[in-house]
């Protein structure tokens, strides 16, 4: 490769104080019927953590990508130490010391961390020394409070400990700019925090840090600068110093914030048979997946009752015995006061249970067939025409138009393939999928997950309208300040268990914080395996 | 009919007109490789290619006789191709067609071996009935072995295609063996109420029709009914079609014998309408071809006509080869496996997943 050497960062901090690192220059990129990027220009010098704000579909992931050489800008220069450069591929990218840290990560689970670490290096030899990886691995991880057991398979790994072994792939393929593309998307709180201690170690050894995100206090916590992109442009660039939340917002969204929604106002519970009840739910999980030991919930019409801990404690298990997708070992469901323990997932779903699971293209829809098939899919039996020899395409599209006005949003195109939508726009289908169904009882979870502002806070309203009109929610979520805005009671899952009940306002995000990843007991600095 | 729904339409007719336009351009460049690779193996053991296609083509599309003898080898193939065609919409691999063609068969043959009195209006659907529930109880075996867990169908399919001429060679050996040609291993002839009406003076049969009608409901019902929406919904994500409820178990298992049930028909056509007993050998590989058939189609009717006729055209070539240019017969195996090499070489478009 002919580009320039690459100097390593040193511990006494900036290369060139001068110039900048990495220079963007009208940036243009066009997708079929979107402008991704409309002539974008950044800066990025070395030493700083510079965050990446925008709504979703803002163009931030575009723009990363063109800087990682995994897209190509229709137009625009890309300068590198004010030499300008030609990004044709990834490895382009790498060899100038560009490194990315994928939403959705790139190990690979069977292999051992420093097996992963190996297959990421330049100029890895023949024979592998991995004593010799291991060492750097133990210096570079010391240094930086990225400590990973270099010999475990990654699968056994959390997805906190999974982000640190992408980044030290990072580092010692001596990258100096990390782009980390939503890194906390999936992190409980205490890892944020750790990761932003992380961020600050990098920094001051003059490593250079973009990092996306749609959440104004962990912009506010970590970053020195702040590039606000909104609908493919730079709304505006400014100094941490200069930034305030409204002023971001105000940025982001252009002149009109959305607005908070309420909480209180609803009927009381009332004294009908619970919607949901669980009694001493026991769940056999297989391989490494969690088991549920001795599950007592009960959900009443009319309440939201939010579910917190960090995700792989039981989440998934829980929301599965609920939908009878998951059978119980021990104990026994009851659904409006009937013993359900061994219905099955369509005599649930026809009870009026709605269930909207964390990854909407995965769990909860067909990627290749059309929105309104899609659609279809939540009630086949309601739009069938004599007997199921044919399907009301009519009605279903009425429904899901009717769905998407409830959710004041914009239906998407009944034909297109349900893969062409956006993340957002996919997550807003399968609400109003389900939420067309008039169900009593919603088991959503992480229902606002990878969603922009305004779809959260319409999310939001959606379940505590639901809620008002006496339907039962189970809300399964790690935003806790989305679990304690919401919630009429909160639990806490750890390890499977139910460790706490609460009403949100008779505790603090602190102690729930704590009981999440199970500290105050003996093995308090344990994560969740 | 309003400028909006126009509007709405046209995108969608571009959509798969492209989609069309592809995959016709898939089975010419297929067929074209095929073609070419054949055409050495023909020049290394000394033949002429071009002469050699040339008859092929003239026998097949350019003699009433040679076009009649197309079309007979077609029926089997369409059948064959549709049992493959139905588990694929589930994402599920049924090369078992061979296997549930010979069950289909021998239950056929029991039917008109055991009814002979019976009147041909009745005999003829039981014929039918039987045929398919030959097939479709055997491959209702490896369904309900996948629809469990248990075990994988491509394995379980491909398995019991070893199995099933053994049963039919056991009764034409044993006890249905017939006395009047002790020499051979076959059945007794079927009473003439047994046997399948024919077209013209042609080996052509009623079969054909039926194939073509079994076609056109697979393609009805997977196109327009709840059920094939569910099916499609099972092949293109299993994990969400059981969230949303739809019964995985019973879909395999109702699909497997159904498919089975459709290759027997075959099995039923063949012995009914042209050998008139149970022979041994019934099957020059019509239920793989049928297979290659459906693969090449992508699952589509229409392209299921098509292939049907052009792999009839190949296999009845194998027989003019074998007169005019003194190639045996097996040759055409070679291209049919070039075929399948060259298929599988290809990335399939439904295996493709959707990403972020």
């Amino acid at each position: 490769m002919n580009n320039p050497p690459i100097p390593r960062p040193s511990p006494e901090g900036c290369l060139a104080a001068a110039g900048p690192l990495i220079a963007l220059r009208g940036i243009t990129k066009a997708f079929p019927n979107v402008l991704a990027n409309d002539k974008v220009d950044l800066d990025i010098y070395p030493g700083e953590v510079h965050a990446l704000l925008g709504e979703n579909g803002a163009g931030k992931s575009t723009l990363v990508k063109v800087l990682y050489g995994f897209y190509r800008a229709d137009s625009g220069e890309v300068h590198f130490l004010g030499q300008r450069v030609q990004l044709r591929s990834p490895l382009d990218a790498r060899g100038l010391g560009i490194g990315m840290v994928f939403q959705d990560f790139t190990l690979i689970p069977a292999m051992s961390v420093v097996e992963n670490i190996a297959l990421f290096l330049p100029r890895l030899s023949a024979v592998l020394d991995k004593r010799q990886i291991v060492k750097r691995i133990e210096e570079v991880s010391e240094r930086y409070n990225l400590q990973v057991h270099p010999w475990a398979p990654v699968w056994q790994l959390s997805i906190g400990e999974k982000q640190k072994v992408e980044i030290l792939k990072l580092l010692l393929a001596d990258a100096r700019l990390l782009i980390l593309d939503e890194p906390t998307r999936v992190l409980a709180p205490h890892e944020v925090e750790a990761l932003f201690q992380v961020f600050a170690k990098l920094r001051g050894d003059g490593y250079a840090i973009i990092f996306i995100t749609h959440k104004l206090p962990e912009v506010l916590a970590c970053a020195d600068r702040i590039t606000v992109m909104r609908r493919g442009r730079v709304a505006g660039a400014l100094l941490r110093s200069e930034a305030t939340e409204s002023s971001l917002v105000a940025l982001m969204f252009g002149a009109t914030p959305p607005a908070e929604v309420s909480r209180r106002g609803g009927p009381p519970p009332l004294a009908a048979p619970p919607l949901l009840e669980l009694r001493g739910v026991y769940t056999r999980g297989q391989g490494m997946a969690t088991s549920l030991a001795g599950i007592d919930l009960l959900i009443r019409a009319g309440e939201i009752v939010g579910v917190a801990g960090v995700s792989g404690n039981g989440q998934r298990e829980l929301g599965d015995v609920i939908l009878g997708l998951e059978r119980c070992a021990r104990g026994r469901r009851f659904l409006m006061g009937e013993d359900a323990t061994g219905w099955s997932v369509a005599r649930v779903r026809a009870r009026g249970v709605a269930f909207i699971p964390e990854e909407p293209l995965l769990m909860a829809t067909v990627p290749l067939m059309k929105v309104q098939e899609n659609m279809a899919l939540g009630e086949t039996k309601r739009y069938e025409l004599g007997h199921g020899f044919a399907v009301d395409w009519g009605s279903v599209r009425r429904d899901m138009e009717q769905a998407f006005q409830m959710l004041g949003l914009e239906a998407p195109p009944f034909h297109v393939p349900v893969r062409a939508l956006s993340g957002g726009n996919l997550q807003r289908l399968v609400l109003a999928r389900e939420l067309a169904r008039n169900p009593k009882l919603i088991v959503a979870l992480y229902p606002t997950r990878g969603l922009d502002v305004p779809s959260v806070m319409a999310v939001r309203r959606l379940l505590l309208e639901a809620r008002n009109a006496g339907r039962g929610v189970l809300l399964i979520s790690e935003d806790l300040e989305e679990l304690f805005s919401l919630s009429d009671r909160l639990v806490v899952l750890y390890r499977g268990r139910l460790v706490g009940q609460f009403k949100p306002e008779e505790t603090t995000i602190n102690e729930v914080g704590h009981l999440m990843v199970g500290a105050g007991g003996p093995h308090g600095h344990e994560q969740g395996r | 009919m309003g400028m909006s729904r126009v509007a709405e339409l046209a995108p969608r007719l571009l959509r798969r007109g492209r989609g069309l336009t592809a995959a016709l351009a898939r089975v010419v460049i297929t067929a074209a490789l095929a073609l070419v690779a054949f055409g050495l193996v023909l020049l290394i053991i000394g033949r002429n290619p071009a002469r050699a296609y040339v008859d092929i083509f003239r026998y097949a599309l350019g003699s009433y006789y040679g076009f009649s003898e197309v079309l007979v080898r077609m029926i089997p193939l369409l059948f064959t191709a549709v049992a493959a065609a139905l588990p694929f919409k589930l994402g599920l691999i049924n090369i078992g067609g061979e296997g549930q063609l010979y069950l289909g068969a021998w239950l056929t043959s029991w039917a008109a071996l055991t009814f002979p009195g019976l009147p041909q209006a009745v005999l003829l659907p039981l014929m039918m009935l039987m045929g398919f529930l030959g097939g479709g109880l055997w491959a209702a075996v490896a369904g309900a072995l996948r629809a469990k867990g248990w075990v994988n169908e491509t394995i379980s399919t491909l398995l019991l295609n070893y199995v099933a001429p053994l049963i039919v060679n056991y009764y034409i050996f044993g006890p249905w063996r017939s006395a009047e040609a002790a020499s051979y291993p076959q059945s007794a002839a079927f009473v003439p109420a047994a046997r399948l009406p024919t077209f013209g003076n042609t080996r052509v049969h009623l079969g054909l029709v039926l194939a073509l009608v079994v076609l056109a409901l697979f393609w009805l019902f997977m196109a327009r009914t709840r059920w094939g929406l569910e099916m499609r919904a099972i092949g293109g994500n299993p994990e969400a079609a059981r969230r949303v409820g739809i019964n995985l178990f019973r879909y395999i298992l109702i699909v497997f014998f159904i498919a089975g049930g459709v290759a027997g028909l075959a099995g039923m056509a063949e012995v009914s309408a042209i050998y008139g007993r149970l022979p041994q050998n019934l099957s020059p590989a019509y239920g793989f071809i049928g297979f290659l058939v459906s693969w090449l189609a992508g699952g589509n009717a229409l392209g299921i006509v098509i292939m049907s006729f052009l792999f009839a055209i190949i296999t009845s070539g194998g027989l003019i080869l074998q007169l005019t240019q003194r190639v045996p017969y097996a040759a055409v195996n070679i291209l049919l496996a070039l075929v399948l090499f060259i298929v599988l070489a290809q990335p399939v478009r439904t295996q493709k997943r959707g990403g972020g």
